[in-house]
């Protein structure tokens, strides 16, 4: 006889043993925003939510009065998503279509690892290159006195963003039905005219969702903006200007901040703002996703 | 017959080829540039003696090498189980269609929020609300919850890989669903969660910014004993030497220093392709 | 799959081996441990001197880091360590901070600095003001040609607000906000290096980190003499007997701070000790700065004679 009690035993404790990692994991995942927002919820009381989002100055240690308003901290993450975004995904969409349409099966097993490593590569790293080279080279030729700028930062962080966007390009553009392409090519259309008028448009929810990824990328962007993009507090004005995003302003004065001040709050407000910003695009981008999947294959 | 749709079609073509040697050569440049400044300080005492802050060309950077690997490994400890076993759950045991749909994209969204967010959780909650203060443990803890998404996700999408089939036909056969589970289904999944698992791991050693916040040193007189020492990292290493030393060589040790990091994190990213390229050339579904 | 398991099974007991090896080398008893944070400028320096206080007394445990004064005295106030250096004093809001937590604030006197503003080495400027300085500074004066120098445009580098140099310099010499335009960079190092190659860049660094090699000032940058008005001579900020007798303008105390008073024998008050020995001055001037007035030697050995 089977005893039953044996195979409740067996089957059960695997099942609680995973249902408490789960629980756990979810547990910290969600404790994350609460965290977040425990500690930064004062700040919006203090300062006033108009004040915080909309105050052009951030000068918590003014001589005079501080200032708390994240307004340029928020143009120059604007300034630099929107630069790298410009530089990274004609690239990577290039990358993209090399790999799914033109590159031969051989090509594409060597090609698209080696892009993938560029993902490994520390942001450290690029930082200190740019310092290091891109810096100097980006003043001489433009002329300035210093490369530590919108510009410089934005380079490194598309080449951050840069296996993001084209891997989940790539993988949008191979996953587009073989028929519409075979389809396409039957009725006399060109490779190109295919892909251009064809596979791209099939592939579209993919991506705008690889985008959307590679945005959430640069905007989460730390060390390359702190060693290159010059830090400072004036409004920019050009992209050869210094800026100073949400990122690296966190990470700069996050260590001077006494434990429970309106500087640590207004930092952790800062955190909550781009968790928000970073969810909310990384949620679209799933949605987008999901759509893609329910029309086209 | 060369029309001119189809001289333009060449030189598309030859512009997508081209952006994809590029992107390539980046790669390549990236390392000669570390190269060039930093090979010659590289030899056997720069990496297996301490740090000399006085003279920095008689030091190495043995600890930082060490606090990293320790970080990897407490990572590795940490987030491969956690995650991996939440993932199983979440594809295997789960029933509920709305709470798995919601936690899955609760996770994978998760997976995008910036390091340095990560590095003001890890403050609140290690450093300062569960007393840790600025340790070893603090940083590996904040450095698992944010590899923990990748994991998962990376897990989450290795198992349902697995052909429905394979549970069907066990079960069928008469196995429980835990032997289905445990012979059938994860041995099948076990190396995409494990080449998820190391591209974590490399990533997280290659951060700096949640370390800068948790506590990484600079100078250390020994190596950490215990998880609640302080500790020194490769990542934060080079940033110092990049930014902060006023050494006449410190550029030149800073490039040492990240190509020995770069080493490091390419080694694990570049071990975890290949496994993944044997793995799917071996699969046969 | 058995050849991964294989691979995490080394993996792990490498660790532990690596782990186990590093523990025995330790004593049975648990190491006395001190955590420093603080100043950049006094990074080098507080390095410097740990490591030949370590080299006398092995078997105990420092680390150093810096990110700025307010590093150092947040994680003072904070609790999280009982030694901080800084390179400016705490302020009024900082010491009622401490109090309400129910710390004893010591200061000690660590060392003095000139604080040097630096060019580019071709900039043809040959002394600055206080005032001058200060005006360009706060964004008033915006090109060389105002203050004796080429037609080229000023471009500011700073330190960043968790820096004491940075409040130190606002309090005393700008006196207002900086002009937004300043480049906020990480550390005395990375202001050197951007001047260095911006033609028209100043900054101000600790005189520690103005002096090459062998001690010598670095060629590589100008050092600008100060005047404490138009009309006085100007100082340059290595001159010894200048700074001694108090002449250069943008002198400054550098200290360390204590949460409570060190206990007898403890490894606080040895390290105290070391460096206010022969040996300890010794490292302090050979790091590029200089030692402190006698009156405040003073009020160190009263610190320390409070002690006993």
């Amino acid at each position: 006889m089977v005893f039953k009690k044996d195979i409740y035993f067996s089957e059960n404790l695997p099942r609680l043993m995973f249902g408490a990692m789960a629980a756990l994991t979810v547990f910290s995942l969600v404790s994350i925003f609460i965290f977040l927002l425990i500690s930064g919820i004062g700040a919006f009381e203090e300062i006033g939510v108009s004040e915080f989002f909309l105050g052009i100055d951030w000068n918590p240690t003014s001589f005079y009065t501080p200032a708390w308003g994240i307004f340029s901290l928020m143009v120059g993450t604007a300034i630099i998503s929107v630069l790298a975004l410009s530089i990274a995904l004609p690239f990577g969409l290039s990358i993209a279509v090399y790999l799914s349409e033109i590159a031969s099966p051989k090509m594409r097993e060597i090609f698209k690892p080696l892009i993938e490593m560029i993902a490994s590569i520390p942001s450290v790293v690029l930082g200190f290159l740019g310092l290091l080279f891109l810096a100097p080279f980006i003043a001489k030729f433009f002329n300035i006195s210093n490369g530590l700028n919108a510009l410089t930062a934005s380079i490194l962080v598309a080449v951050a963003a840069l296996p993001t966007i084209a891997s989940i390009c790539e993988d949008a553009l191979s996953s587009v039905s073989v028929r519409f392409k075979e389809a396409s090519l039957a009725l006399g259309a060109t490779k190109w005219t295919t892909i251009k008028k064809v596979v791209i448009p099939a592939a579209g929810p993919g991506l705008i969702a690889a985008i959307m990824l590679g945005l959430g990328r640069i905007i989460g962007e730390t060390m390359i903006v702190l060693m290159v993009a010059g830090n400072s507090r004036a409004f920019p004005t050009s992209l050869l200007d210094p800026v100073r995003p949400m990122t690296a302003s966190i990470a700069i004065e996050i260590k001077e901040v006494v434990v429970g001040s309106l500087h640590w709050q207004s930092l952790f407000a800062v955190g909550l703002t781009l968790f928000i910003i970073t969810f909310v695009i990384n949620l679209l981008a799933d949605v987008l996703v999901y759509k893609k999947y329910s029309y086209g294959n | 017959m060369a029309t001119n749709g189809s001289l333009r079609e060449t030189i598309y073509f030859y512009m997508f080829r081209g952006s994809a040697f590029i992107g390539i050569a980046i790669l390549f440049i990236v390392l000669i540039l570390l190269f060039l400044p930093g090979h010659s300080v590289i030899n056997w005492h720069f990496l297996t003696s301490s740090w000399q802050h006085r003279d920095i060309t008689q030091g190495g950077i043995f600890s930082a090498i060490i606090g990293s690997i320790y970080l990897g490994i407490g990572v590795m400890l940490i987030s491969f189980p956690l995650g991996i076993g939440t993932a199983i759950f979440i594809t295997e045991y789960s029933k509920n269609i709305f709470w798995k749909k919601i936690i899955r994209l609760a996770i994978r969204n998760l997976a995008g929020v910036p390091s340095v967010v990560y590095g003001l959780f890890g403050l609140a909650v290690f450093v300062n609300f569960l007393s840790l203060g600025t340790s070893l443990l603090s940083a590996v803890l904040t450095l698992s919850v944010m590899t923990l998404p990748w994991i998962i996700t990376a897990s989450t999408e290795s198992l349902e890989a697995v052909p429905q089939k394979f549970r069907e036909t066990s079960l069928a056969l008469g196995a429980t669903h835990w032997q289905t589970i445990k012979k059938i289904v994860f041995p099948a999944a076990f190396p995409g969660c494990v080449t998820g698992g190391i591209i974590g791991i490399a990533r997280a050693l290659g951060e700096t910014a949640p370390i800068i916040i948790v506590g990484a040193t600079f100078y250390l007189s020994s190596l950490p004993t215990s998880p609640l020492d302080k500790f020194m990292a490769l990542p934060y290493h080079t940033f110092i030497l990049a930014t902060q030393h006023s050494s006449p060589y410190a550029s030149s040790y800073a490039a040492g220093t990240a190509l020995v990091l770069i080493s490091l994190t390419f080694l694990l990213s570049f071990g975890a392709i290949i496994m993944r390229y044997n793995y799917r050339r071996k699969k046969d579904w | 799959m058995k050849k991964t398991t294989l691979f995490f099974v080394i993996l792990l007991v490498g660790g532990f081996i690596l782990f186990s090896i590093n523990k025995n080398q330790s004593r049975v008893s648990p190491r006395e441990s001190l955590a420093i944070k603080g100043s950049d400028t006094e990074l080098q320096l507080v390095s410097n001197l740990v490591e030949a206080f370590l080299e006398k007394n092995p078997g105990v445990d420092i680390s150093v880091t810096g990110g700025g004064s307010g590093v150092g005295i947040a994680a003072l106030i904070n609790g999280e360590l009982s030694f901080a250096n800084s390179s400016r004093k705490m302020d009024d809001k900082e010491l009622a901070q401490a109090k309400e937590r129910g710390l004893n604030i010591q200061e000690f006197n660590l060392a003095v600095d000139s604080l040097s503003i630096i060019v580019h080495s071709e900039n043809s400027t040959q002394k600055l003001s206080i005032d001058q300085i200060g005006k360009i500074y706060k964004g008033e004066i915006t090109n060389w040609k105002e203050v004796g120098g080429k037609n080229e445009k000023i471009a500011l580098y700073g330190r960043q607000s968790t820096s004491g140099t940075y409040n130190f310099f606002k309090n005393t010499v700008v006196k207002s906000d900086y002009s937004p335009y300043m480049l906020s960079m990480e550390g005395n190092q990375a202001i050197v290096d951007a001047v260095q190659t911006d033609k028209g860049g100043i900054g101000y660094v600790g005189v520690g980190y103005v002096r090459g090699e062998n001690g010598q000032p670095r060629n590589d940058i100008k050092i600008i003499p100060v005047g404490k008005d138009q009309n006085s001579s100007a100082v340059s900020p290595l001159d010894d007997e200048a700074v001694r007798l108090d002449n250069y303008p943008i002198t400054r105390n550098t200290f360390q701070y204590l949460s409570q008073f060190p206990q007898k024998n403890s490894l606080v008050e040895k390290f105290l000790l070391f460096e206010m020995s022969e040996q300890g001055q010794e490292i302090i001037k050979n790091s590029g700065f200089f030692a402190i007035s006698k009156e405040d030697n003073q009020k160190n050995q009263q610190l320390l004679e409070n002690i006993k």
